[in-house]
Parts: C-alpha cells; sequence; structure tokens
C-alpha cells in the first residue's frame, strides 16, 4: 500500500476514535464540563495531563530545537524546564486548589483575595496565555495536515476545527479527558518506536536512553563523543558542552520556564478532575512520568537525528556527498522547503559547515528531526504514518485543553461570576458549550491569519503565566497577610515589567522596527534574553505584592479561615462551580 | 471546619513546608545546581558515553523530579492519616 493511502487510514482510525469518545462521553452537568464530574482517575489524569501538555511543538519541533537551534547542552534549558514544573506544580499548587474545589483558577484568586478585580484581571492573564498559545497548536494542526497528508493547509485546519468541536462542545471537560488519553496513546507510540529503531540501528540498544550514552554499532566509540568530534570539524560548539549564551541565562530560562509550567491554567484545571487531593499529589507524579517518557527520549532523537543528518551529508571526513546522489527524503523534504541547498562553489557536492558564508545547507528546519526522522531510518511506511497521527495528536489535545481552560474562563468566571450572577445551571451549560464554540472560532481564525507576533507568542505565554497567575496563586495559598490590592498591584507589574521587557527587545506587540533597544547580549539585563524573563517578572510580582500588602488594609478573617482551609485535606467534598 | 486545633494546624503545616523544602533542595541541586553551575565539573567525570553533568541536564534531572513527587505524595498521604486529616 503506498504512504499517502496508509497516512489516510491511520489518521482517520484516530479521527474516528476522537469522536467515538465524543458521543460516549457526553456532559450532562456544568461539573461534566468543567471537571469531567470530579471522578477522574489519578493516572488517567496523568495520562491526559501529559497529552494536554505535550503540545505541537513538543512533539514535532523540540528534538530540533535542542539539536539545531541550541546546539546540543543548550536544549536543557527546554527538557528539564517544561518537566521540573511539576515538581513545584506537586508541592506548591494543585492538592491546595484541589481542595478550594472550585471549576476556574481565577475564582480562586477572586476569593482568596476578596475581590471581583482580581478575578477579572486573571481571567484577562488567562485568556492572553491561552489565546496566543492555541495559535501555535492550530498551525500545528495546519501544518502536520499539509505535510503528510497532501491537502492545504486551510483544509487541515478546518478538518482539525471540526473534530475538537465535536468532543469539546459536547463533552468538555469529560470528552476532552476521555480524547486525551487516546491521543497520548497515539502520540507516545508515535515517538518512541522510531527512537527505538534509530538507537538499535546506530548502537545496538533498543532503549534510546541508554542508546545515546553507548558506543557506535561495531567500535568503541562513544556516540557523543563522535557527535562532539563532527560537529567541532564543521566549526559549531561542541555538542555536550554548547551553553545557551552564558550560565545566567540558561538559570534564568530554566527558571521561567519551569514557574511558567505551573502557572498554566489548562495545566492546573487538570488537577480539578481527580477525585481527592491525595490523588491530585500523585496524579502529578504518573503526569510526569508520561511526560518523561517523551522527554527522555528527545534528546536522544537530538542527537542521533543529527548525527544521521551529518553522516549523511559528509559520509566520511572531508568526503561529500553528491548533491545529484542525495536520498529520497531529501528530495521529499526539500519540497516543503524545510531543507535547502544552494550550490555556492559550484562543484556539486553538499558542503555543510557553521560557517555561513560557506554552509551550503541553508536551512535545516528544526522539525526535520522528528518529521523525516523515520525516513532517513528507512523505517516501514506504517511508522511514517503514525508519526503524522502522533502530530495531529499532539496538536489537538493541547488546543482542546487551552480552549477549554478559555471557555470556563468567560462562561463561568466573566458571565456567573461577575456580569450575570444569577444564571442557573442548564443556562451556564448553555453558555459554557457556546463559549468554547466561540472560542474554537476565533482559534481557527487565528490559524488561518496568524498575527504577525505568533512566532513569539508561545514563549509570551510562559513569561506571562510565571510573571503573573503562579504567584497570585503561591502567595494565595502560603501567604495570610497578602492583600487584595497586593495581589491586584503584583499581577499588573510582573506583567508590565515582562511584557515591557520583551516588547523593549521585540518591538511593541511585536511590530518590526518598534523595538527600541536592539536584541543582543549587550543590551539584556544580566544577559537574559526575552523569552527567559518570567522569572525576573515573577519576583518583581512577590515583591510588589508583599510590598502594597504591608501598607495596605490586612485581609477581613475570613480570607484566615479560607486559607487554614486550603491547607488541610479534609473536607474537600467535589468539586462545585457555588 | 478543619478538625484539628489550632496548635495541631500549625503542627500540620510546618511538617508539610519541611518536607517541601527539603525536597526543593533536591530538586534545584539536581537541576539548576548539578545541570547548570556546576556542569563543567560534573562533566569531568563520564559514566558510558555520558558527560555526568550534560546527563544531569538531558536525563538524570527528570527521572529524580518523578521520584520527588511520589515520594512527597505518599509522605504527605502518611503525615495526613498521622493528623487524622485524610480523606474517607
Amino acid at each position: 500500500m503506498d504512504l499517502q493511502t496508509l497516512t489516510y487510514i491511520v489518521v482517520g482510525a484516530t479521527f474516528a476514535l476522537y469522536i467515538g469518545i465524543a458521543f460516549w462521553a457526553r456532559a450532562a452537568s456544568t461539573k461534566d464540563f468543567y471537571v469531567a464530574g470530579g471522578g477522574i482517575h489519578p493516572v488517567q489524569n496523568g495520562m491526559a495531563t501529559a497529552a494536554d501538555w505535550m503540545s505541537a511543538a513538543s512533539f514535532i519541533s523540540m528534538a530540533g530545537l535542542i539539536s539545531l537551534s541550541y546546539g546540543g547542552y543548550g536544549g536543557s534549558v527546554f527538557l528539564m524546564g517544561w518537566t521540573g514544573g511539576y515538581v513545584i506544580l506537586a508541592m506548591l499548587l494543585a492538592p491546595y486548589l484541589r481542595k478550594y474545589g472550585k471549576f476556574t483558577v481565577p475564582e480562586f484568586i477572586g476569593d482568596r483575595f476578596y475581590s471581583k478585580s482580581a478575578r477579572a484581571v486573571a481571567v484577562i492573564c488567562l485568556i492572553i496565555c491561552s489565546v496566543t498559545y492555541v495559535i501555535g497548536q492550530m498551525k500545528g494542526v495546519g501544518v502536520a495536515f499539509s505535510r503528510f497528508l497532501e491537502v492545504e493547509y486551510d483544509t487541515g485546519l478546518y478538518v482539525g476545527m471540526t473534530i475538537v468541536f465535536f468532543y469539546a462542545v459536547l463533552g468538555g471537560m469529560k470528552g476532552i479527558t476521555y480524547t486525551q488519553i487516546a491521543q497520548y496513546c497515539v502520540l507516545i507510540l508515535a515517538y518512541t518506536i522510531p527512537a527505538i529503531f534509530i538507537s538499535l540501528q546506530l548502537t545496538g540498544n533498543p532503549i534510546p536512553q541508554l542508546g545515546l550514552g553507548s558506543t557506535l554499532a561495531g567500535t568503541d566509540v562513544y556516540l557523543l563523543d563522535k557527535l562532539d568530534m563532527m560537529v567541532t570539524d564543521l566549526g559549531f560548539q561542541e555538542y555536550t558542552t554548547n551553553v545557551r549564551l552564558s550560565t545566567v541565562n540558561m538559570f534564568a530560562y530554566t527558571l521561567s520556564l519551569m514557574v511558567g509550567t505551573a502557572g498554566l491554567p489548562h495545566v492546573i484545571i487538570r488537577f480539578f478532575t481527580v477525585p481527592k487531593v491525595k490523588d491530585a499529589r500523585s496524579s502529578a507524579g504518573w503526569a510526569l512520568v508520561f511526560i518523561a517518557i517523551l522527554y527522555t527520549t528527545a534528546p536522544a532523537v537530538a542527537g542521533m537525528a543529527r548525527l544521521n543528518l551529518m553522516q549523511t551529508i559528509e559520509p566520511e571526513p572531508g568526503k561529500y556527498l553528491a548533491y545529484d546522489e542525495r536520498p529520497v527524503w531529501f528530495k521529499n523534504w526539500e519540497k516543503t522547503g524545510l531543507l535547502q541547498y544552494e550550490d555556492k562553489n559550484g562543484d556539486g557536492l553538499i558542503q555543510y559547515s557553521a560557517n555561513a558564508e560557506t554552509n551550503e545547507m541553508v536551512k535545516i528546519d528544526n522539525d526535520i528531526m522528528v518529521l523525516a526522522n523515520p525516513e532517513i531510518a528507512r523505517l516501514p511506511n506504517w511508522v511514517i504514518a503514525l508519526v503524522a497521527a502522533g502530530g495531529l495528536a499532539a496538536a489537538l489535545s493541547t488546543a482542546a485543553g487551552l480552549l477549554l481552560a478559555i471557555a470556563s474562563a468567560i462562561s463561568h468566571d466573566l458571565m456567573k461570576g461577575i456580569f450575570t450572577p444569577g444564571i442557573g445551571e442548564k443556562a451556564e451549560l448553555m453558555a459554557s458549550r457556546i463559549a468554547m464554540a466561540g472560542a474554537i472560532a476565533v482559534a481557527g481564525y487565528l490559524g488561518l491569519n496568524p498575527p504577525g507576533f505568533a512566532a513569539g507568542t508561545v514563549a509570551l505565554a510562559f513569561g506571562l503565566a510565571a510573571s503573573s497567575i503562579f504567584p497570585a496563586l503561591m502567595m494565595g495559598i502560603f501567604s495570610k497577610g497578602v492583600t487584595k490590592e497586593g495581589a491586584i498591584a503584583g499581577m499588573v507589574a510582573g506583567i508590565g515589567v515582562t511584557l515591557f521587557y520583551v516588547f523593549q527587545h521585540k518591538g511593541i506587540m511585536f511590530i518590526p522596527g518598534t523595538a527600541f533597544l536592539g536584541d543582543t547580549p549587550a543590551n539584556w539585563f544580566m544577559g537574559i534574553e526575552p523569552n527567559a524573563f518570567g522569572c525576573v517578572g515573577a519576583v518583581v510580582n512577590f515583591a510588589v505584592a508583599f510590598a502594597v500588602s504591608k501598607v495596605t488594609a490586612a485581609p477581613p478573617e475570613r480570607i484566615r479561615e479560607l486559607v487554614e482551609h486550603v491547607r488541610v485535606p479534609v473536607g474537600a467534598g467535589e468539586a462545585t462551580g457555588h | 471546619m478543619s478538625p484539628l486545633n489550632e496548635q495541631q494546624a500549625k503542627e500540620y503545616w510546618r511538617r508539610n513546608l519541611s518536607l517541601m523544602v527539603k525536597l526543593l533542595v533536591i530538586w534545584f541541586v539536581v537541576s539548576y545546581g548539578f545541570g547548570i553551575i556546576l556542569v563543567d565539573v560534573l562533566n569531568q567525570i563520564q559514566i558510558g558515553g555520558y558527560k555526568l553533568g550534560f546527563w544531569f541536564a538531558q536525563q538524570g534531572s527528570i527521572y529524580v523530579f518523578v521520584v520527588l513527587i511520589f515520594y512527597y505524595a505518599k509522605k504527605m498521604a502518611a503525615l495526613d492519616r498521622e493528623f487524622g486529616v485524610e480523606e474517607e
């Protein structure tokens, strides 16, 4: 069977599964819609959280980001940053927010800081984070479709939106949870199977995590030593020690991603779906187990795919591949524009080098490392078809989680909480479905017409979550003294500083030419790049909140009781909207 | 209402915080310590093909994170039982 037909069958089968789940897991109440009825097993929730968390970027782009853009060791910021956040989440936030037992993140902020304004500020932060994040997922869906199924980007996006519409509007959190479990299984198989084959081919060890530290098959040379040698020969920094800009920058980058992870609302609300406080703690552990399977495989894919790529181009030192003899996968990915060759010296050979003047591989897109991996390793067609289904599963599952966070903030926080408090259960359920449909339409529109700043926005989402939502939640649980004025001022200051820093280097609203300070290390505060600045925003948030709280009237007595109540598991009851 | 009196509630929270601080120190040391600040020193040691600092940054820290969360969950469940605040 040809690859195209096979891909249609595999992707079609997974989509039929998602729609089947949508009909089986319909939401009958607001509780079903917002927190899946509150009865999800911690291991199931862990799996759903992993799919929720691992986006198109984790699946398609991360390995290439590590091995190409960040040149090896520097990419560790993503590996540690996007996993270490779960430790903070499990200890500092998830159990207490589950104990409080409400439906949304802004609701806790509004109650703890006894202020509808605080709730509204939290809603705004949430919507900015989640909308910027969802644009990337929509693009991921369109790109995956257009590359693997050779349909138009727009058509792919419409198909993706329709599928999400089915299970997210019908089932809310309940439908999303069960589809995410299915999507996790698809994406993890799609990621690990090619990695196992490649590790086996290169090192004889089927476990990629061990393969990366092994010797190359039939030799006594370690894979990583060989990789270091090859990249330095081409003029790149040594793979295993290549620091991202500076130690301070790597520290700040990792911290920003960790704190941002813990503060992202679509991740936090997943922990509202488990029955008990105790489950919220262990469920975070399970989530990280399922995430770690991909995140410890990714660096192996990064190293091995880079090695494979370089050995294809330069089979022996000084002996370059002739362009006319390039393999089929090279031609295929040239068509998509992800690989580009330019014969600068006119000798018909492919010279790859760190020197921009002589380098003839003028474009090697990060995404190549995962997308072309099965072809480079000459794996059977069904594996390639599975990678397509995996990429789509990763993008759809994250998009659905984000859309739910947005829809519940609109129907539960803005309508029920602030503007129309008298609304009944049935009307609220209807409102939440309409909000979901609206959110899908907006996300789809932004996916079709990505604003100019879309490229920089995922990093921005982490920066904003780190500098606004995380500190507010943490102070709400760990301090009885932070006042509403303190919390609001802290959130506004945290976001303000982070946005200001990003805009001064990247342009106001990312509009080219409006940056008033060049985006170079010399202009950066302590050499910290804009993407890594969220942790500084978080520090500002904490400092401002404590300072303002000192000079404003202490919170009322009932807030002290609320905090005491949140800290002890007993009497959690079920998640409720009242 | 919490079944704990003020003294007990304080003690429960103190024990939770002290466990948390210990585990967060480990969290910090394996990632920011071994993976970033001390990476060059640890890279002098080689285990198989892995330089140790590089291994902590790309593999080891993640394994430790997983263990930390489950250890915390287990210890807190025991603490909940000791204070009689576990959920039925």
